[in-house]
């Protein structure tokens, strides 16, 4: 499809801005002036509108398609938080950081604070931070949290334990802190080596990071056995909160044992993805570690009003540039008030019951590394299949071309040729069953006919594309790519 | 009435499915977690109805005041946004997708992605720019860290009228890396030159500058581009997007890293956010970009196609050893962006950075004919500008709060010694009679 630079025609005017109501002014030097404005498309409104909605229309997406993307949590979006969010979307964020400003904000602020007090419930924590953007912001914040801490202290331990079946943003997160990493293997019976782990704790460990059902769909049944032996050792343990959606009303990580936690917004609490973000990572702590969470912190004032604490000595400071992505935060308290205590409750039970169910009736055509009862997701192996040359990512286009959306492949890393499976609790038995029979028809594909696997999926856009090609010929830049509006350096 | 859960299996068909499974009730199937560990009910209210929820939340906005008139900015703009990005964006097929890891299936997140990344290098100069960051300030944290790992040195020079809570960001990202952090004073003459030229050596990693600054000043970096190439640093710089429309390109002023924060293209205030970042470079850098970039390929049968690319830089292939922990991006923020910038088109966004400089133009005219009132920059401005107060600017600004006037930022919590001051920020949305108002009113809370 064209690109809407090429469907530009010079001299085409798009929306109309006002007329000036105040005289011109050239108070700018020349120096400091363009010659030429940026080199942006021209088009009409109604080009613009066929070329978008035409774009649409080449996604899958939640609204589409069932969407089982392991981890990522694709459940229903309900429309009303879609106004709950427009509600909010006039208020100026410096309003309530200007003096007596906090008086103006008070619907805002009340939101964000009511929103920590009962994600605090769901998760037995004892305060939450909302500021982080993202999960993986989240986990950072959380790192440095951890961090603060210790060197508080006066604690200088460097290392940081992970499972070999954590997200890499674990990882990422705690070496963006400077820490050193050590992996755990898991054992055969799909948690964490206990023994292992073990030997790996001394007085040299920060955190061990967590997540909890694992990237296997497991519930360890050490957890609170892991957690105790990080704290005899004076580390913090550390929730990855991804996989909340399997124990809400079951379960609580601040039970576990767990000192810090970051949570997903946009995978529990039901916001929309939006094609790769804007997502919501808030933090919750427990007691001690209150004094470092990250400012501008919600605080109820004496007078029951809320207001900003905009500086604490031992917090890690500022890490975003106001108090979080308000708009997701608006969606997700709206979320958890609708549902309510039980409601919650219900969609772990029945995220839970609509994987198992997949694993069950899935467990006979694909190899389950794990055969135990799962949580939220569960994860195949295309082994059997790769014997008659059949990849994961051969099932997955082929799913494509049957209208599902595949399953999160290649992860976790140590299952080969990994197939994650989140069906989410708002799907039907019936859309189930149909996925079920794609998926057996992919297995007796890859036996009698490997080949129309490979070649799928033939009914989208685009057929397989190159991805070597992508990151030798660089090209991620179209007018670069064209030579045109932009001067060669050099 | 209890809420609704968007769980649609029947009692019926959960039997069936209990039964294909083996087990007689959901609860055997939580079994594996330990009692001790079990929770009890929570302590929640019970659910409500679509119609209670929407009057609950109502009610909440309604104790935000929803007059305020804006005369504040900070990183967050009061800008018209054009009815088409609302209904396109709101495509459920673009919001409730996710980061497009199967690409066939999601050729229109990724060309719209690669259309922001051409519209950022439009607007910037640049060559390269990845799918999106979070926001202004961690774009510009990712872009100091870019610029440590580039030159593999471990000093940075941050000019002093960056805006103050993106040196707060940077100071928490850095806090544990062994990296020296130099910060300049405020200067009312654009960047602070002399400190810069003290302090860059063959130690620095970049100079960091704010343009237009937090004050509202534009400077040419052109001799302190000269100046920091030739200490082998990098210039990085943060950028207000709707000046590029008249302002020269950063790339032209010879900046080898730029970023910023998207809101004002397209984003509602939403109380400070979602917004997007964004960070654009030039070419020969590409490989240090943090996050998501898109690139253009084709199909096994020549056809055009978009895909994630360069992932070896990323968390979930490198783990630890990765460019960023970055995971998503702000997509739909950025298609926000780019159904902005394309609405309003190439001719548009000049003159929306044209009305935005002559109301502040007007503006500071205006109010810098108030009594006792000075203009405290000394550089030209764009639709920001700093005035100094015969006063504390911070009671100014309260007075003005209760007339209904979000009147200025004052500079006295973050910045010593320019307590009086106060910056004004005047869009495209702002009338004269609401700035003839605002002068009015700030001469009556100043003199009555």
């Amino acid at each position: 499809m064209e690109l809407i630079f090429e469907k530009s025609v010079a001299g085409r005017l798009g929306v109309a801005l006002p007329d000036s109501d105040v005289p011109g002014s050239d108070f700018l030097p020349g120096n400091l002036l363009r010659t030429d404005p940026p080199p942006l498309p021209e088009v009409g409104e109604p080009e613009l509108v066929r070329h978008f909605t035409n774009l649409s229309q080449r996604n899958f997406s939640v609204d589409t398609n069932f969407y089982p993307l392991g981890s990522c949590t694709m459940k229903y979006n309900p429309k009303v938080l879609e106004e709950v969010a427009a509600l909010f979307s006039g208020c100026h964020p410096m309003t309530a950081l200007l003096p007596g400003g906090h008086i103006f904000a008070q619907g805002s602020l009340e939101l964000i604070y009511c929103l920590g007090r009962m994600l605090c419930e769901i998760t037995g924590m004892d305060e939450v931070a909302a500021q982080p953007l993202a999960g993986a912001h989240g986990e950072l914040t959380g790192i440095m949290i951890i961090h603060a801490f210790h060197k508080a202290r006066g604690n200088r331990k460097h290392i940081v334990i992970v499972p070999d079946s954590s997200h890499g943003t674990n990882p990422a997160s705690a070496a963006m802190m400077g820490y050193e990493i050590v992996t755990i293997p898991t054992a055969p019976y799909g948690d964490m080596d206990m023994n292992l782990f073990r030997k790996a704790m001394n007085g040299e460990v920060a955190a061990v990071m967590m997540t909890c059902p694992n990237t296997l769909g497991l519930f360890n049944p050490h957890v609170g056995e892991i957690c105790a032996i990080a704290h005899e050792h004076g580390a913090l343990a550390y929730y990855d909160g991804a996989n909340l959606n399997a124990i809400m009303g079951k379960a609580r990580p601040g039970d576990m044992g767990f000192d810090v936690i970051h949570l997903n917004l946009h995978k529990t609490f039901a916001t929309p993805h939006g094609g790769g973000g804007p997502g919501s990572g808030p933090v919750g702590v427990k007691k001690e570690l209150i004094p470092f969470l990250p400012v501008p912190r919600v605080v109820k004032i004496d007078d029951g009003a809320y207001a900003l604490e905009q500086e604490n000595p031992l917090s890690i400071g500022r890490i975003s540039g106001f108090f979080g992505n308000f708009a997701v935060l608006a969606r997700a308290c709206a979320y958890i008030v609708l549902l309510g205590r039980e409601g919650l409750v219900r969609v772990s039970e029945q995220a839970v019951l609509n994987a198992n169910y997949l694993q069950e009736k899935l467990k006979k055509y694909y190899d389950l590394p794990y055969d135990i009862s799962c949580m939220h997701e569960c994860v195949f192996s295309a082994a059997r299949q790769l014997k008659q040359g059949v990849h994961a990512l051969d099932i997955a286009k082929f799913l494509i071309d049957k209208g599902f959306h595949p399953p999160t492949v290649y992860f976790p890393l140590i299952v080969k040729e990994a197939m994650m499976i989140e069906p989410t609790e708002t799907e039907s038995k019936a859309n189930l069953d149909a996925f079920i029979a794609a998926m057996i028809e992919a297995a007796e594909l890859a036996e009698k006919n490997p080949q129309a696997l490979m070649q799928a999926p033939v009914t989208m856009p685009v057929k397989r594309l190159d991805e070597v090609k992508a990151a030798r010929e660089i090209n991620v830049c179209h007018l670069l790519a064209q030579g045109t509006g932009h001067k060669a350096r050099d | 009435m209890s809420g609704a859960d968007y769980c649609p299996n029947t009692p019926g068909e959960i039997l069936e499915m209990l039964d294909s499974i083996g087990v007689g009730s959901i609860e055997e199937l939580f079994e594996v977690i330990p009692p001790e560990l079990r929770a009890g009910s929570l302590g929640l209210p019970k659910g409500m109805s679509e119609f209670e929820t929407l009057r609950r939340m109502q009610g909440l906005a309604e104790k935000n005041s929803r007059k305020l008139i804006h005369f504040i900015g900070g990183g967050f703009y009061d800008h018209f946004i054009p009815s088409v990005v609302n209904h396109m964006a709101g495509r459920a097929e673009f919001y409730t997708a996710y980061t497009p890891y199967q690409a066939e299936c999601s050729q229109g997140t990724l060309q719209a992605l690669y259309e922001y990344q051409t519209a950022i290098c439009a607007l910037t100069g640049m060559e390269a720019s990845n799918a999106s960051l979070y926001d202004g300030g961690t774009a510009l944290a990712e872009a100091a860290l870019m610029a440590l790992r580039i030159t593999g040195r471990n000093r940075l020079i941050v000019d002093g009228a960056v805006n103050p809570f993106y040196r707060q960001i940077l100071r928490t990202y850095l806090k544990n890396l062994q990296v020296e952090l130099v910060e300049t004073t405020p200067s009312a003459d654009g960047a602070g030159r002399e400190d810069i030229r003290l302090h860059v050596d063959d130690g620095t990693a970049a100079v960091i500058l704010q343009n237009p600054n937090f004050f509202g000043g534009i400077d040419n970096l052109a001799d302190l581009a000269e100046r920091t190439h030739g200490a082998g640093a990098l210039l990085v710089a943060t950028v207000y997007p709707v000046s590029l429309g008249l302002v020269k390109s950063p790339y032209e002023m010879g900046v080898d890293i730029v970023s910023g924060d998207g809101q004002s293209l397209g984003n509602p205030l939403s109380f400070g956010g979602p917004s997007f970042g964004f960070i654009a470079t030039r070419r020969e850098y590409i490989r240090s970009l943090p996050g998501r970039i898109v690139g253009e390929t084709v199909d096994v049968e020549g056809k055009r196609g978009f895909v994630l690319t360069l992932q070896a830089r990323e968390q979930h292939i490198r783990r630890h050893k990765a460019t960023s922990n970055i995971c998503s991006n702000q997509s739909l923020c950025a298609l926000r962006g780019l159904l902005f910038l394309c609405s309003i088109g190439k001719r548009g966004f000049a003159e929306l950075a044209t009305l935005n400089r002559d109301k502040a133009e007007y503006a500071k005219g205006v109010l810098g004919g108030v009594r006792g009132i000075s203009v405290w920059n000394r550089t030209p401005t764009f639709n920001e500008f700093t005035l100094t107060l015969p006063q504390d600017a911070r009671k100014v600004v309260e007075k003005l709060l209760s007339r209904g006037i979000a009147g200025g930022v004052p500079l006295g919590d973050w910045f010593r010694g320019m307590e009086q001051c106060l910056v004004v920020t005047v869009t495209e949305k702002r009338s004269r009679e609401e700035i003839d108002a605002l002068a009015e009113n700030l001469e009556d809370a100043l003199w009555s």
